[in-house]
């Protein structure tokens, strides 16, 4: 399967997995989901729209990553997905 | 009705009022010696059960020594659960994740209430659904030796673990497989509960110091082990090794030397956190540098604490709670290392060590724009510790002195309101963290000497906003809205109200 | 004007965050030796968005990577307002001449507003031998010394006593002086040993070395106490300064003749000293 994959599940990372699909889909899975599950997906959303693509499916998994760190993972699982 | 600090108190119980009055404490209960004046060794629980006709409704306590390791509650436990008893009050000092059998309990009715100073373990989560019959009641270490010795807190009949014990029931901590150091906590329940049980899995024919006294004891009961001695007290105090927890404690240390007080015979009291055990570390290597002595150093007693005695650096010890391995052969070696009870640590009926701290240096899960600290919850309402002796220390200590991260995973720890309320912002003078420090408005005093010590002094609204610069605002997740339980202060009014997890 | 930089690896968020809390004057976040060759994309990624929204008030060095796979893209990413410098490893003549046309280019391109200073990392005995070619150019802050590829090219030993890099310590800190630019020494790699590096940080110091390279936040405080002036140096300036405000041409002090040149060493030595909160 064409997926890309970035980032790690240490403390203040996240692991992302993006893979080919008919519609933006994010499904996220969080330590802090409680206090920050918005705003990562509105991060994801963001940054998926700063890349113009809308046929994702994104999956997150995070430790306490700050809002930078998922998008640099975001964009960086979108190009080896399409590196691929 | 709310209490001053504005949180909700619930009927029947008196609201935290600030000010202690130390005019109108309560009264003590007369001493009760044992009942029992013949043979006192048993070796079945269930012998014991018969013999003090322990039934639906009494009040059983315990003491926390063995941390960890302890299989006594638990002995205790199966029996509950064996006979099917109903409605028990529980009154152990703490609780660990190995009385997991607790959970079971409650759910069946066996258990419905529960009185103690610190619970961290998987029967939080059941007690926060709400599957507890009754109130849990939190209160801290000072305050739970002042409802016992005053008959708040009614024990039936007190368990108290004795590593060595004679068949009498005189006996102490310091020797035997399961040896744990000072048994500061179980005093109390010692002297004022209607019976008592010492439980041994060492009997001896004699101990030297008896901290636990025969005229007290009802019955000895001999069981194989009374705890498991690697998780009693051994590798459980290590200092970080986590640069951003080192250069809190070295800000602590620079804090603290800026106000004047660590000077010659002053006294000072540090958590078992690992950042407090590394601001133990850099008290101890300030100390050397300037040839200052301390008169004394107190509370939950470990190596770093114990080095610093040996290197003559500390003159005398007071130990409640042995944390380690070299706490527990200090006490038994060195004549200045003194156990003492809960009571003589900080109940305010006594002339307590706590009140007479120069210094106290605690941790913190929540700290909020009051200074209000929490120690109890975890940002979801899970109860994850207690107060312990933090509120206690906080209040009776000169200077109290936070350190903590200013975000644990994202989390910011400096919030605009906590929790869950264990020590009132009124008692807390210094918020150390990485990014900056916060003083006490109150605190005019300290204010004035830490300004020019070139320390990123800041007020507690901007760590907060710092911290929310970093991370974002986090959302408040929905808490249930059922008082599960209450946080109660050194004088047992109610500080706050837990409540239940959210469905 | 720095005595400490720490190297921090740029592919872990939890270090890029708490990177300036210890007191180092410099940070080099490092693309190169610190990041696997799988996660070099990721790592400048995460950089980048670092960069651009953790607000941090100290000086930004970025070493790149001197490979073909990575060069312009590292330089690339990394031109912005926020980058101080570039730390070039494994140094070399045509090396330079590239990072410094990709810099001016990126600085014309996104109107930066100011100019991003090279500095080279020198680890080949080539590169030592060509010190003096290599730092006389333009754009060039300063100069660090690598000393395990160093020794690595060298085929000898690297050691803590040092005396294998002698020679390259004192011809960097020589040519350094010589072009009014920082030596930066070679980082001490045994974290847990700090006699060691007290040691290590002393003999570059006396050598004329001008600050020393980081790998750990707890080196720090020693490679600040070591490469800043001391009390009495301030002191001693501070009179120097007080007493040529009165006095016009030479005079004396404490016995010694104190000319224009020692006066201008004692400003730097309190400007220094004010910089680093020391005064």
């Amino acid at each position: 399967m064409k997926n890309g994959v970035c980032g790690s599940m240490e403390s203040n990372d996240c692991l992302i997995t993006v893979e080919p699909s008919d519609k933006t889909e994010i499904i996220i899975e969080s330590i802090v989901y409680d206090f920050y599950g918005m705003q990562i997906r509105e991060v994801i959303i963001d940054t998926l729209n700063e890349l113009n693509i809308d046929d994702v499916r994104v999956f997150c998994i995070d430790r306490g990553a700050l809002d930078y760190t998922i998008k640099a993972r975001v964009k960086v699982a979108v190009e080896r997905m399409r590196a691929r | 009705m709310k209490n001053i600090l504005n949180r909700f108190v619930p009927a029947g119980f008196t609201p935290y009022r600030g000010l202690i009055d130390r005019n109108n404490l309560r009264p003590r209960l007369k001493r009760r010696p044992a009942v029992n004046t013949g043979d006192k060794l048993i070796d079945s629980v269930s012998d014991i059960f018969d013999r003090l006709k322990i039934s639906d409704g009494m009040t059983l306590s315990f003491h926390h020594h063995l941390r960890a390791g302890d299989r006594v509650m638990n002995i205790i436990m199966r029996e509950i659960k064996r006979r099917n008893l109903k409605n028990l009050t529980l009154a152990p000092s703490s609780l660990f994740p190995n009385h997991e059998l607790l959970s079971e309990l409650i759910i069946a009715g066996c258990v419905s209430k529960i009185y103690t100073d610190y619970l961290n373990g998987p029967f939080a989560s059941v007690i926060g659904a709400g599957k507890m019959n009754d109130l849990l009641i939190m209160d801290t270490h000072g305050g739970r030796s002042y409802a016992i010795e005053s008959g708040d807190i009614d024990i039936d009949v007190a368990f108290i673990a004795v590593p060595a014990a004679t068949v009498c029931g005189d006996g102490n901590g310091y020797t035997g497989p399961s040896a744990c150091g000072s048994l500061g906590y179980t005093i109390s329940d010692m002297l004022y509960a209607r019976r008592k049980v010492v439980v041994t899995d060492n009997i001896v024919p004699a101990v030297k110091t008896k901290e636990i006294r025969k005229e007290y004891i009802d019955y000895v009961l001999s069981v194989d082990s009374i705890g498991i001695p690697k998780k009693i007290a051994s590798g459980t105090t290590r200092i970080t090794n986590d640069p951003v927890g080192l250069l809190i404690a070295d800000n602590a240390v620079r804090a603290l030397a800026a106000t004047g007080v660590i000077k010659n015979g002053f006294s000072f009291q540090t958590g078992a956190g690992g950042i407090s055990l590394a601001v133990a570390d850099y008290l101890k290597k300030y100390m050397s540098l300037n040839n200052i002595t301390a008169s004394f150093a107190s509370g939950g007693i470990t190596e770093y604490i114990v080095s610093m005695h040996e290197a003559g650096l500390v003159s005398d010890l007071y130990d409640v709670q042995c944390f380690d391995l070299a706490a527990v052969n200090s006490i038994g070696k060195n004549k200045r290392h003194h156990a003492i009870s809960a009571a003589r640590y900080a109940s305010l009926s006594e002339d307590n060590i706590a009140d007479k701290l120069d210094v106290v240096i605690l941790g913190a899960t929540e700290v909020d724009t009051a200074f209000n600290v929490n120690v109890t919850t975890a940002s979801d309402g899970l109860i994850i510790g207690g107060s312990g002796g933090h509120a206690d220390t906080a209040n009776g200590a000169a200077i109290t002195v936070i350190v903590t991260p200013l975000l644990k995973t994202r989390l910011p720890i400096v919030k605009e309101r906590v929790t869950t309320i264990t020590t009132p912002g009124c008692d807390v003078d210094i918020v150390v963290t990485e990014r900056g420090i916060a003083v006490n408005p109150l605190r005019v005093d300290l204010s004035e000497k830490l300004k020019s010590s070139g320390l990123p002094l800041m007020t507690i609204q901007e760590l907060h906003d710092k911290a929310v610069a970093i991370a974002g605002r986090p959302q408040q997740p929905p808490h249930g809205k059922k008082p599960i339980g209450i946080v109660r202060y050194r004088d047992l009014s109610v500080v706050d109200v837990i409540y239940s997890l959210k469905e | 004007m720095i005595r400490s930089c720490l190297f921090v690896p740029a592919h872990n968020p939890g270090m890029l965050q708490t990177a300036d809390l210890f007191d180092a004057d410099a940070v080099i976040f490092d693309l190169e030796d610190a990041v696997s060759y799988e996660e070099k994309d990721a790592a400048r990624s995460l950089l980048v968005e670092f960069l651009k929204n953790f607000k941090i008030d100290i000086k930004v060095i970025v070493r790149i990577n001197n490979n073909p796979l990575w060069f312009y893209h590292d330089v690339a990413a990394i031109a912005t307002e926020r980058l101080d410098a570039v730390l070039l490893p494994k140094a070399d003549s045509e090396s330079l001449k590239k990072a410094l046309s990709l810099l001016i280019r990126f600085e014309k391109e996104r109107h930066l507003p100011k100019k991003i200073s090279l500095i080279p990392l020198l680890e080949t005995a080539t590169a030592i031998m060509n010190a003096e070619e290599l730092l006389a150019r333009p754009r060039i802050g300063g100069v660090m010394l690598g000393a395990e590829d160093f020794t690595a090219d060298m085929g000898i030993e690297r050691t803590k006593s040092g005396t294998e890099i002698l020679y390259p310590r004192m011809k960097i800190a020589l040519v350094a002086r010589a072009f009014h630019i920082i030596a930066i020494d070679t980082p001490f790699t045994d974290i847990n040993d700090e006699a060691g590096l007290i040691k290590d940080a002393t003999a570059a110091r006396t050598l004329g070395m001008s600050a020393k390279a980081a790998i750990h936040p707890r080196q720090i405080s020693h490679i600040n106490r070591i490469f800043a002036p001391s009390a009495a140096q301030i002191e001693r300036a501070q009179r120097i300064l007080k007493k040529s405000a009165d006095t016009a041409g030479v005079f004396s002090l404490d016995g010694k003749m104190i000319d224009q040149p020692i006066i201008e060493r004692a400003r730097k030595t309190v400007e220094k000293a004010k910089r680093y909160k020391l005064i």
